[in-house]
């Protein structure tokens, strides 16, 4: 880079430019919000999972018919967040779970999560992923909703080697990058979102 | 996939994939948007800088291979991975195949490896009976076709949407709209069963790093993150190539990868792995897995002085994306399993010399590959070296002899073209031959060809040589045979824009062809003694400088000769001496004599401008020919892809007429859109290919080259 800009601010800048939706948030309170939000009035939670409106194979189909409820996956929280995520959820008849991901691999609508690091120069979420169940919660999911306080934002991947090395040093570790949603050109190269993992994917940064 | 066996057979394949107008459309259109993607994603960084680290790094790991091996190993065995090492694509076939077996798998699922497609591992797991999906959305569909891939990163750009809709259309038994988005969700939908199902995973991966004993794996679509997480069973399939020493190394490589192969300043998801991580369908809750090391050759590469620098290869597939050859033809009829200019190489060496013998003919030398290359690879003159092996493997042609012969010998070579003059007599109208006889000009109807000249620049230069007092420069010009036998008229026009600005001229005799067509002939013992026998006729002891108006010329006296003998003590020192003289006309003009707009009349008409290959890139020479252009008196009116070969590559157009016709067309397209009355270059190869198709087609357009514009143009 040539010139030295604010981490948080290129991050946004970053991470939007491939198609990921960035809110600053000033609490965890309102993160857990947001997400209820998303599930509620943006309608991210539905029935029927992006694909299975589509004619699908019989083996398909049967797959898209095991998903019976609104669910919100969130492993991996403190138990007070995931308390008051639950609550919120069951108000609004949506299932909150935070394990057992395989009995739900036909889909879920929302995947929240807490995030390591950001990298600010590609707008990456660093997630350390060891747990299957996280790991599986922000693949599954339709839309990841995703946590990353600000002072964990570091300009470039270097910045960040320290780190990085700790993480995915550890023996058994699975360390994700993720940046943006799912994608694939593959296809005459257009472009399109959530071939296998999310077709969407907000950050939530919060202030700390 | 290679099937030809011979060149005719080649030649028929690439004429059919040049009439699939959709392959055309896709291919022209990644052509024209990578550029300035790739641009955009390293604005801002030391791209060079990078480039040149990452090559280092991997030539320094390529050397200490097995020492990595053994280190990677005894960290990832310590977290109960089994890291096998396979010294043959059978063995490693093999290998997973029994790691099948021994879990009693049953149904496998894939992400991305072109390892995997290296060994054919499909085959061999089907053939044993086992089910395989691939779940990368590319190479399911060509799973699905039963095909190869045609590009490293973007396996499927061959195919429409409309054969993907009826594709999946007859997998799912449903009827599939032709709707790019719906049918990602279908591929979607369908393949997760398959993830579900399936007792074992196979990735590849991008990176092993030794200090960590991670390995890393590079996708955009997230479908190693469910392949290396469902499964009970994990198998990780790489080439010893890939082994990484430090974590900061394997960051750096992932800063240029992404970035070089789409634009993208990431990929969406990188995923490390270290040991065996949790996973609920294992029988003791922990993943069974398997690192899959492949050698197949790579240690022997690893040895090799000159191969070696393959093994620094990252996979981006960059050297497709710009190869005007690969845009043409796709990846089936560029590569065997690998593609692109790298893809020539490896097949090689992993594949053999049947697969490779026509493929590496196929190369037009332009260097498009070598300057956007990740590790810094010289893919071009790799591709030489091959050539010239097969050639000493198989025998030479005897075409390809006798020109080496003709060429070794001056006066004969000489003797030669002064009786083609007159051979050609009754055929030559105009100064283009109109009429050549097929037998020397067979699928050439693309372009005229011009007429050997009157008299050869050689026989003009005792009459017009110019007389400097007090010179500032001793220059030794270098003609090539075009300019000195077909086109005298440019090297007097350099005479007359050189001689009043200080620069004494001295023509020696004794020079020869600067022996470029024998290397692209894979001739290579010819080319050094014509080598040998320039720099004796031009001794650098006598010159400041050693001029030449040829940019093909010029970039193989200058780095051309270096290789072939800068190794050889007896001329290591001359060779280097000689080549350090060598200068290009542009240059000279621009940098040395420092001609400006003061040195130039006004109003000189409009003119656009073709880089030549061998000058942009391969000499570095950008902004002087441009700027001379505007500095005298020319309203320079740049055109569209004004860098991207025009077709010529010399012995190539001969050999390849159709790619070379296809090539010149674009070309001329291009330059035509500017609307500018001439077209200037700085390489007599490309005036002969651009002047013969503007002739050929009847435009009104004329070409130049940079010294008769100037001469035109100087006060």
């Amino acid at each position: 880079m040539n010139e030295s800009r604010n981490p948080v601010e290129l991050f946004e800048e970053k991470a939007k430019a491939v198609s990921a939706l960035v809110t600053r948030v000033a609490s965890m309170r309102e993160a857990v919000a947001y997400a209820l939000d998303v599930c509620d009035t943006k309608q991210a939670c539905q029935l029927l999972v992006s694909g299975c409106s589509e004619p699908l194979s019989e083996k398909g189909q049967a797959l898209c018919e095991t998903k019976q409820q609104k669910v919100i996956a969130a492993p991996g929280l403190p138990p007070e967040l995931f308390a008051e995520l639950e609550a919120g959820a069951r108000e609004r008849g949506v299932l909150c779970v935070e394990k057992g991901m395989r009995e739900h691999l036909g889909g879920v609508d929302i995947g929240f999560t807490l995030v390591d690091f950001g990298i600010a120069e590609t707008g990456t979420l660093v997630i350390n992923s060891n747990s299957e169940e996280l790991r599986l919660a922000t693949m599954i999911a339709e839309f990841h909703v995703a946590v990353l306080s600000r002072s964990k934002i570091r300009e470039t991947s270097r910045d960040l080697e320290a780190e990085l090395a700790a993480l995915t040093s550890v023996q058994p570790s699975y360390t994700a990058f993720v940046t943006g949603a799912s994608r694939t050109a593959d296809i005459e190269r257009v472009l399109a979102l959530g071939v296998h993992g999310p077709l969407e994917l907000h950050i939530l940064l919060l202030e700390d | 996939m290679q099937h030809a066996k011979n060149l005719k057979e080649y030649r028929a394949e690439l004429r059919e994939a040049l009439g699939d107008e959709f392959l055309r459309q896709a291919m022209d259109k990644f052509a024209r948007f990578y550029p300035g993607a790739r641009a955009r994603a390293f604005a801002g960084m030391d791209v060079d800088g990078l480039i040149h680290e990452i090559a280092e790094a991997k030539d320094k790991a390529a050397a200490r291979m097995d020492e990595l091996y053994e280190a990677f190993k005894a960290k990832a065995e310590a977290a109960g991975v089994v890291v096998h090492l396979a010294r043959t694509a059978r063995e490693a076939n093999e290998i997973i195949a029994a790691i099948a077996k021994e879990n009693e798998v049953k149904r496998i699922v894939k992400s991305k490896s072109m390892t995997a497609e290296e060994i054919h591992l499909n085959h061999h797991l089907e053939a044993e009976g086992y089910e395989v999906t691939e779940t990368d959305l590319g190479e399911w569909i060509i799973q699905l076709r039963g095909e190869g891939p045609t590009h490293m990163v973007m396996p499927a750009i061959h195919l429409s949407r409309y054969q993907v809709a009826d594709l999946f259309s007859e997998v799912t038994h449903q009827k599939q709209e032709v709707d790019i988005e719906k049918l990602v969700k279908v591929a979607r939908r369908e393949l997760r069963p398959r993830y579900i199902e399936a007792e074992m995973g196979i990735s590849g991966a991008n990176m092993a790093v030794v200090e960590t004993g991670a390995i890393g794996i590079v996708t955009n679509e997230g479908n190693a993150r469910l392949v290396t997480t469902l499964p009970r069973v994990h198998v990780a399939l790489m080439g010893l190539d890939k082994l990484t020493p430090t974590l900061a190394e394997g960051l750096r490589v992932l800063r240029v990868l992404p970035r070089n192969a789409t634009g993208q300043a990431i990929s969406s998801y990188v995923t490390w792995i270290n040991g065996r991580n949790e996973c609920a369908s294992s029988p003791d809750g922990k993943k069974i897995m398997h690192i899959v090391f492949l050698d197949n050759g790579r240690s022997a590469l690893a040895r090799d002085p000159l191969f070696s620098q393959v093994l620094r290869c990252v996979r981006c597939g960059a050297c497709a994306n710009v190869c005007p050859v690969y845009r043409l033809v796709g990846g089936h009829r560029y590569g065997h399993i690998y593609i692109g200019a790298i893809g020539l190489i490896l097949t090689y060496f992993f594949h053999g010399r049947d697969k490779a013998k026509n493929l590496v003919q196929n190369c037009i030398n332009c260097g498009a590959c070598k300057a956007v290359c990740a590790a810094g690879i010289d893919l071009p003159m790799l591709i030489k070296e091959i050539h010239a092996r097969i050639l000493d493997e198989e025998g030479h042609s005897a075409p390809s002899t006798l020109l080496a012969a003709v060429l070794k010998n001056r006066k004969l070579f000489h003797t030669l073209l002064r009786s083609a003059k007159l051979a050609q007599k009754p055929l030559a109208s105009g100064g283009y031959i109109r009429h050549l006889p097929m037998l020397l000009a067979k699928d050439q109807g693309f372009r005229t060809l011009p007429a050997i000249a009157a008299k050869p620049f050689r026989d003009l230069w005792p009459r017009i040589r110019p007389e400097t007092k007090s010179p500032r420069y001793r220059v030794g010009l270098f003609s090539g045979c075009v300019q000195d036998f077909v086109y005298p008229e440019q090297c007097v026009a350099a005479v007359n824009v050189v001689a009043g600005k200080g620069a004494a001229l001295d023509f020696p005799l004794d020079q020869s062809c600067c022996g470029l067509p024998v290397v692209m002939m894979g001739e290579i013992e010819a080319a050094r003694e014509v080598a040998r026998q320039n720099i004796r006729a031009l001794d650098p002891g006598k010159y400041d400088y050693i001029l030449t108006l040829c940019a093909s010329c010029a970039s193989h006296l200058k780095h051309g000769y270096l290789k072939l003998l800068g190794d050889d003590p007896a001329w290591a020192v001359k060779v280097r001496q000689f080549a350090d003289k060598v200068i290009d006309f542009s240059s000279f003009a621009h940098d040395v004599l420092k001609l400006g707009p003061e040195d130039f009349r006004k109003d000189g008409g409009s003119v656009t401008y073709h880089a030549p290959c061998h000058l942009c890139r391969g000499l570095g020479v950008k902004d002087a020919p441009r700027d001379l252009l505007r500095d005298a008196g020319l309203d320079y009116k740049p055109s569209e892809e004004e860098e991207v070969c025009c077709g010529f590559g010399g012995t190539f157009s001969m050999k390849f007429p159709e790619l070379s016709a296809e090539l010149l067309a674009k070309k001329l397209e291009h330059a035509e859109a500017t609307g500018a009355q001439t077209l200037v270059t700085d390489c007599p190869g490309c005036v002969m290919q651009l002047r013969g198709g503007l002739e050929k087609k009847g435009s009104s357009m004329r070409v130049k080259h940079m010294a008769e514009i100037l001469a035109q143009q100087i006060k």
